[in-house]
């Protein structure tokens, strides 16, 4: 068993090497597809901007929202939930779905690389985006609209990161059931809108029926949504939604890794 | 000690039997073929020897590693191009083979088999861009990228047109050239003919026989045909001579069977006699005559 010792730091570290690159290479294929880079990163900063300078009524304070400007925390917050709820609904189960039925998956897993490590890639990936995303609509926000940047900075980026886990982890379960890409982008355009809205994107959750918003709390986007306002604003989150983001992610790993098939 | 053997190779699919006791050894720097029908278990067989999947029994070293076991040695040794496997479209080419060989410990320089298998000027095109044979190419680059003893070449030639199968043969060809032990799996005689040192047929899950392809051709009776116009008195002649196996007779036209040198027998013997064949044309069984005369069916069926 010397063999062990000798081989294992050149191939660990041919391992990182290997990973650097394919994160390089799927980075790269990342842009030659504009408009996934257009839907996570240009759509939300251009609504951002468009919607919270355009309206008027968004940049005076609204009594419905308690007296808060609509620009403050409710639509900057919805634009950063837009962007991860695109990244794991829309863009992760179709790369992924098709990488598997183009073989691609199966092509890695005969050489020392491993799949996995696609599937690692990718996520990284995505999660560079939203968090690029997130800085965005931080900056612009405050540099044009007068947007607040997050007041309980620690507790939003906890909150930023239970929530991508969420998101991503149910992506991965639709990746792991759907046999081909064209089902992906069906099944993660169906899970997307009714999720977007129970989060607030188009009916702030203030003003939701006191049943919607019920149920709106324990989807992952109503508590993602909800607690990056509340962290936002300066407040804890609510620990019922770091808790239904935790379960969420939680069952959304456990699903995938079960079901995910390679080939 | 050959460079892959198998020994007793059982896989089975639920209640099907995909693979029912194969054996065969490959020698270091063999181009060895494994040929039969869609289905007879050809590519289970090389599955389990790339270590893709687990046997249900039966065992199998590759450079003297347990497929299974070893795994993580295996993939530096072996290089895999496996049927219907693509990259995403807008991968470019060099990037695809900078990237495979970032994964092995001591990778082929890329470049360099970039111009070797022909795509030199393709290098900056995305996978979408490149022809059937094209792709191929690549894939054949992508298996050998890692600089690896043994290359699994699985149905490589399968969709191809006419053209681009013949350079995909030369670039095999090229490839055997150079000492790298080659596993090519086909369903194409011809090319297992034209290519192979040797070849295993398998059907129905099991060897029906391994041998070179000259010596499998060998097997069919009448390995050589002769045919020739003539009246009648040349029969008896060409019966007594040692090479031949048979004589049929069909009004003027006459069919003689038989071994090795079987043109030159029976023209010898004919001019001796002064008879002068009319239409005179040789005809060789080939390995699908072979593979026919193993299997009792054809290696391509129309169904």
């Amino acid at each position: 068993m010397s063999t062990i010792g000798t081989t294992f730091p050149r191939g660990s570290a041919r391992r990182r090497a290997g990973l650097r690159k394919l994160l390089l290479t799927e980075a790269r294929l990342y842009v030659r597809e504009p408009l996934t880079a257009f839907f996570t990163l240009v759509l939300p900063l251009g609504l951002l901007l468009i919607l919270g300078s355009a309206i008027p009524g968004f940049r005076d304070p609204d009594p419905s929202l308690g007296g808060e400007r609509v620009v403050d925390t409710q639509l900057p917050a919805m634009m950063i939930l837009l962007s991860v709820v695109t990244s794991a609904f829309s863009i992760i189960p179709s790369v992924l779905a098709v990488y598997r039925e183009r073989g691609v998956l199966r092509r890695l897993s005969i050489t020392p690389a491993s799949p996995g490590m696609l599937l690692g890639a990718q996520l990284l990936l995505n999660l560079a985006t939203t968090i690029l995303a997130a800085f965005l609509t931080i900056l612009f926000g405050h540099l044009v609209l007068g947007t607040r940047v997050p007041a309980h900075l620690l507790w939003f980026v906890l909150i930023f990161v239970a929530g991508v886990c969420a998101m991503f982890a149910l992506g991965l379960s639709i990746a792991a059931v759907v046999p081909n890409g064209r089902a992906a982008g069906g099944v993660g355009a169906i899970a997307m809108f009714p999720l977007l809205f129970l989060g607030g994107m188009w009916l702030p959750r203030e003003l939701m029926p006191e049943g919607l918003r019920r149920l709106s709390d324990f989807t992952p986007t109503g508590a993602f949504g909800q607690a990056l306002r509340d962290t936002w604003a300066g407040a804890a989150p609510q620990l019922l939604h770091l808790g239904v983001l935790a379960v969420w992610a939680v069952a959304g790993c456990v699903f995938a890794a079960r079901a995910f098939r390679w080939e | 000690m050959g460079i892959i053997e198998i020994t007793e190779l059982r896989k089975l699919y639920g209640e099907h039997v995909a693979v029912d006791g194969v054996s065969f050894t490959v020698e270091e720097g063999e181009l060895f073929g494994v040929v039969g029908r869609n289905g007879a278990g050809k590519t289970t067989t090389v599955e389990c020897v790339s270590g893709l999947r687990t046997p249900d029994s039966g065992t199998i070293t590759v450079t003297g590693l347990d497929p299974r076991r070893d795994r993580a040695e295996l993939r530096q040794r072996v290089g895999v191009q496996l049927q219907d496997c693509s990259l995403p479209d807008r991968l470019r080419v060099g990037e695809a083979l900078d990237l495979y060989a970032s994964f092995y410990d001591r990778p082929a320089d890329w470049r360099a088999l970039l111009e070797d298998v022909g795509l030199g000027p393709k290098r900056d095109t995305p996978f979408a861009k490149l022809s059937g044979g094209q792709r191929q190419r690549l894939s054949i680059a992508l298996a050998l990228v890692g600089a690896p003893r043994v290359a699994i070449l699985d149905e490589l030639t399968t969709g191809l047109d006419p053209l681009a199968r013949r350079e995909t043969w030369e670039l095999i060809e090229l490839v055997k050239g150079r000492g790298v032990t080659i596993v090519l799996v086909t369903h194409f005689m011809e090319e297992a003919e034209r290519l192979c040192d040797r070849v295993a047929v398998i059907d129905r899950g099991r060897v029906a026989a391994v041998d070179t392809p000259a010596g499998l051709i060998a097997r069919v009776d009448g390995g050589q045909r002769v045919r020739f116009r003539s009246p009648p008195g040349a029969d008896q002649v060409l019966k007594s001579l040692p090479e031949v196996a048979s004589v049929t007779r069909d009004g003027d036209d006459l069919t003689v069977t038989g071994s090795e040198n079987l043109l030159v027998a029976v023209t010898t013997a004919l001019a001796a006699n002064r008879i002068v064949p009319a239409g005179l044309q040789m005809e060789r069984a080939t390995l699908d005559d072979a593979f026919l005369a193993l299997t009792g069916h054809a290696a391509t069926d129309a169904s």
